[in-house]
């Protein structure tokens, strides 16, 4: 299956990721190329078959309600980009 | 005093021949004169390692000691470790402090592990020859014009060098495994649920699996001592009986069933690889072993639902790097929209955005069942052939890679080629079984592996059936002239 | 044309455990921005999430107050979108197996009748962090306490036919997880919020018209305001020949008026996937029954024992189990008392409701606790005071509280109950009354019926209030003959 630039630039926008105009054919040759691997999957035997998310079958683990944390707001906060007031900052959000 | 395994060195050390202080300066000095060529440290961590050294002597004088104590080793730079950069090999993280340490640093550190620093591997792990770097390639001991495959291409070069005893690497579709055969040193990725995944860097969580890189089988058994155990923190990790992986090295051969699968030797194999894993095979049948030829019909799905799977949870395991709260932020953001596609856009390489792209794609709406659901599938099928196999034999037998690499630069233009190497490696995680490559040959002068599979959580009879090889034969031992 | 008029409720319900669903922060209402931002909370580099028990004991509690089945397996997945206040960018949630499945609960409309509302599903997740809009430089703030707290959604049937109806509904909801101890529900601090899917379709028209969601909604005034705002928009566009595209929509309260938020294209793809990183949830049997055992006295169950075993009626007993806190204080004022349940009903619900209601008032803020009622109801069943003077009591235990026992005493405000005492007031007022005394013995027994009030009034007025009415009536009756 080819992609397009459009598909590609839809997919891209889905994971905020910017692609440079002169990146956009090389990415789409190659996704194509990548995707006509991942084709030879629909020929596997699959019908009946339960998915498999895990390797092992093991169950969730339930962890005790109790408070274990304590503030480390300063330290988390030396290695942010830009914060103010406790806060994280980030460019107006527009709802 | 740099050819010595860790098992010797921890001799040293407890004998008193050597105090961990001398041996960590030794290693740090050989990382400022070989590294250069090899590029296999993103950060070395010298003044920390020595004052850990120095610790070290001391708990050992207290009489405190563990066989690790004053071990220095190497962690693969996706492991957290607090006060320390922790890249991934991304720019993305280049200004990274971790605010903590990962579980397998925190247990290796309490067993007394000195640490040298961070090694170089594929960035956030998406690569087999270590090329994908925001640091640059890793070259290869063995012949710098090669690759050192990869993602934990910095860890196995640096242990091949001696630049470390040991090192930590993680595997996803064989980042252990395949830099280990590449690099001529043993490598093993254990059972999924082994060893804790808290701090390690995500890159496919139901895929990636910490484990050693050593010289020997022995030194892997003792580094998974102090890393494997169940985790609290770790959801997914086991929670089952850590026996001591030293325990059973020497245990004998006899009658050892091994199965040799008809699809790991097919047209693919280079020639050279093959007849050096023949060979290793024909060793094991000296030391009491029985064959069994067995099939695992569904090894050619691995490659095409593995880049369903690590992709798409790779896409959504990196969404978390957006510019806000760590890592690289773009310069001077339009709007919110701008902050995130370009700091995402600028922090990541190409073989990073490709993934992700993927794996967006194959879980966006209408392509869900066709790629995620069915790769899901292909899963239970692959496993499902294991299980089988696991009936008839204890361990199983292959090449790990199905040539002795490739030069730097030579795949770098066709990902999917480079994708196809990982043949023989990717189904061991796509089923989370453990798999081992140890040193069995050469081949053109660079290093052959030969990898051994074992059912769930067996990592000790992995261990005792690497172990048994090693002590008669010396590839293992071998090291390349120029770090001699 | 006419118009029928569907609403869907997704309820989200923030669970009050201490700690958050898969980290161990404190979710405590009010901290300091990010001081309660935990590595997991962050979304650090390699941080892992692991479910809260208390969370999952709570989703049960729920399941098992709407008549659910309680999944025996259900799955964690992830939701892929990206904002400031999601710091992995996907949000932990529960897609394809949620954890409580198919219930219902009871709805009581204005004309006291009930209605069954149907609950599809409700699901854990966790909650989002919040952006703050003030100004810091042009940049907007993000606070992540809130990231990670425990969200039940529930969401209902399409079952609602009016404004009135939903709120009836989240109202039901809210006493329910009051009951269970869930959650504090409070929707000012977002315990709880709500959103309101609305469409309409023609009177007899068995398809759904397109629905439009009002998100947030965060009282259940706006509840019934921003629906019947959106039941008008909706009306007007189909009126005028215009089809309605599907949306998401904000309500102002100030304009009254909702507004799109998200335009057509920007549509999201979640990209759902089961998280890798958290395994199968398993609920047992065991568990299931565990949980059942520690349940409370729902209001249903209440309102039927309230019936039976106290008499009331229908309409009260709905009114006092409607909240658990107010149900609660009631059984005290009855044990308190020991008056006749109704007689603690009717001042409850209307002498205590209605002092709460004009002070703007919640009941567990009452200035008049259910065991100062209970104590002044007492002396109104053994005949120490009358129904008129305990108001007055009332109203001095909400102003300056005390007990009634002690403004009885010190205010004198005993009834009288010495028959000759009664008889001479009695005497008096007859004797000051001759015209209407003969207009009395005129009448038949029907009119006497109305005039003897005034002999009553003028009896009571000489004993300030403190005769018991029931003598005054008797020693009236003798005397006029």
């Amino acid at each position: 299956m080819a992609l397009h630039k459009d598909d590609v630039l839809k997919i891209a926008h889905l994971a905020r990721l910017q692609l440079a105009e002169d990146e956009i054919p090389a990415t789409t040759e190659r996704l194509t190329s990548i995707l006509g691997l991942i084709e030879q999957l629909q020929a596997a035997p699959t019908e009946g078959v339960a998915p498999m998310a895990h390797p092992t079958d093991a169950i969730q683990r339930l962890r005790d309600d109790q408070v274990t944390e304590t503030n480390q707001r300063e330290a988390y906060q030396q290695i942010a980009p830009a914060v103010e007031d406790g806060l994280y900052l980030v460019p107006k959000v527009i709802e | 005093m740099h050819n010595q395994t860790l098992k010797a060195l921890s001799e040293a050390l407890a004998n008193g021949q050597v105090s961990s202080e001398e041996l960590t300066r030794h290693y740090l000095e050989r990382i400022a004169q070989h590294d250069p060529q090899l590029n296999s440290f993103i950060t070395v961590t010298q003044e920390q390692a020595m004052t850990q050294a120095r610790a070290a002597d001391q708990h050992r004088a207290a009489g405190k000691a563990t066989p690790l104590t004053g071990i220095p080793i190497a962690h693969k730079d996706i492991f957290c470790t607090q006060g320390v950069k922790t890249s991934c090999a991304s720019r993305m993280l280049d200004n990274f402090i971790a605010p903590y340490d990962a579980t397998v640093v925190a247990q290796l550190a309490a067993a007394g592990v000195v640490t040298l620093g961070k090694t170089n591997m594929d960035e956030f792990a998406m690569g087999s020859s270590n090329e994908t770097s925001f640091y640059g390639p890793v070259n290869n001991p063995w012949d710098t014009d090669y690759v050192p495959g990869g993602s934990s291409g910095g860890s196995a070069a640096a242990v091949a060098a001696r630049l470390a005893p040991a090192a930590t690497g993680t595997d996803t579709g064989g980042s252990i495994r395949q830099p280990a055969s590449l690099c001529g040193i043993t490598g093993l990725k254990p059972t999924y649920g082994r060893v804790s995944r808290w701090g390690m860097i995500a890159f496919a969580s139901s895929l990636d699996q910490a484990g050693p890189m050593t010289q020997t089988a022995e030194d892997a058994a003792l580094l998974l001592n102090a890393m494997a155990g169940f985790d609290h923190r770790d959801s997914t990790s086991t929670d089952i009986e850590v026996p001591d992986f030293t325990a059973d090295l020497n245990r004998p051969l006899d009658g050892l069933r091994i199965g040799l699968p008809k699809e790991f030797f097919d047209q693919g194999l280079d020639a050279e690889v093959g007849a050096v894993v023949q060979a290793a095979i024909a060793q094991y049948e000296k030391l009491g072993a029985t064959l069994v030829d067995i099939e695992l019909p569904n090894t050619h799905l691995s490659i095409p639902a593995y880049y369903v799977v690590a992709p798409a949870e790779a896409s959504s395991n990196l969404s978390r790097y957006d510019g806000v709260r760590f890592g690289y932020r773009c310069a001077d953001p339009m709007d919110l929209e701008d902050l995130y596609k370009r700091s995402r856009g600028e922090g990541f390489g190409d073989e990073v955005k490709r993934r992700i792209l993927i794996g967006t794609y194959a879980l966006s709406a209408g392509y869900y069942d066709a790629y995620y659901l069915k790769a899901q599938k292909a899963r239970r099928l692959i496993k499902n052939d294991f299980d089988a196999a696991f009936q008839q034999v204890d361990v199983i037998m292959g090449p790990t890679s199905p040539n002795a690499g490739f030069k730097l630069g030579e795949k770098a233009a066709d990902p999917v080629s480079m994708y196809l190497s990982d043949i023989y490696t990717i189904s061991v995680n796509m089923a989370g079984l453990p798999g081992i490559s140890i040193p069995a040959g050469m081949s053109q002068g660079r290093p052959v592996g030969l990898q051994i599979i074992g059912n769930y959580f067996d990592e000790a009879r992995l261990l005792n059936v690497a172990h048994r090889y090693q002590q008669e034969t010396d590839w293992h031992a071998q090291l390349p002239a120029a770090f001699a | 044309m006419s118009w029928e008029v569907v609403i869907g409720l997704e309820v989200h319900v923030q669970l009050a455990t201490r700690s958050k669903i898969f980290s161990g922060s404190a979710t405590t209402f009010g901290a300091e921005p990010n001081t309660q931002a935990s590595l997991i909370d962050l979304g650090m580099p390699g941080v892992l999430p692991v479910l809260n028990a208390g969370a999952v004991e709570k989703a049960i509690k729920f399941g098992l107050g709407i008549e659910a089945e309680i999944a025996p397996r259900s799955v964690f997945a992830r939701k892929n979108y990206f904002y400031p206040d999601l710091p992995k960018g996907y949000q932990i949630s529960q897609f394809e197996l949620p954890i409580v499945g198919m219930g219902h609960l009871e709805i009581t409309l204005e004309d006291g009748s009930s209605k069954r509302i149907g609950i599809t599903r409700a699901h854990l997740e966790e909650d989002a962090g919040k952006s703050l809009h003030e100004d810091y430089h042009g940049m907007s703030g993000i606070d992540l306490n809130r990231a990670g707290t425990p969200l039940l959604e529930i969401v209902s049937e399409p079952d609602m036919r009016s404004a009135k109806e939903a709120v009836a509904y989240a109202k039901a909801i809210h006493s329910l997880i009051r009951y269970l101890d869930i959650s504090d529900g409070d929707m000012s601090k977002g315990n709880m919020r709500c959103d309101c899917n609305v469409s309409l379709r023609p009177q007899g028209e068995t398809e759904f018209g397109t629905r439009r969601e009002i998100k947030n909604v965060n009282s259940f005034r706006n509840v019934e305001k921003a629906i019947n705002a959106e039941i008008e928009w909706q009306m007007d566009e189909l009126e005028s020949g215009r089809a309605i595209e599907q949306a998401t929509v904000l309500y102002d309260p100030v304009k009254d008026k909702t507004f799109a938020m998200r335009t057509k294209e920007e549509a999201n793809d979640y990209r759902y996937f089961p998280d890798p990183d958290l395994l199968p949830l398993e609920v047992t049997e065991q568990t299931v029954d565990r949980v059942r055992a520690s349940l409370p006295e729902l209001p249903a169950q209440k309102i039927e024992r309230f019936q039976a075993e106290l008499e009331l009626s229908d309409y009260d007993a709905r009114v006092l189990a409607a909240d658990r806190v107010l149900a609660d204080y009631f059984e005290t004022v009855v044990a308190v008392s020991g008056a006749k349940p109704k007689l603690c009903a009717n001042w409850v619900s209307v002498e205590l409701l209605g002092a709460l209601n004009k002070n703007d008032l919640e009941i567990d803020a009452s200035p008049v606790t259910a065991e100062q009622l209970g104590g002044l109801l007492k002396r109104i069943a053994d005949n120490t005071i009358s129904g008129k003077i305990a108001k007055q009591i009332f109203e001095e235990l909400w102003n300056h509280g005390g007990s009634a026992d002690q403004i009885i005493e010190s205010q004198g405000l005993k009834q009288e109950t010495d028959t000759s005492a009664i008889e001479a007031i009695v005497d008096e007022v007859i004797a000051s009354s001759p015209d209407q005394v003969a207009q009395y013995q005129a009448a038949d027994d029907k009119k006497r019926k109305k005039l003897i009030g005034y002999f009553v009034g003028q009896t009571m007025k000489a004993s300030k209030g403190k005769a018991n009415p029931q003598m005054v009536n008797e020693i009236l009756a003798k005397k006029l003959g």
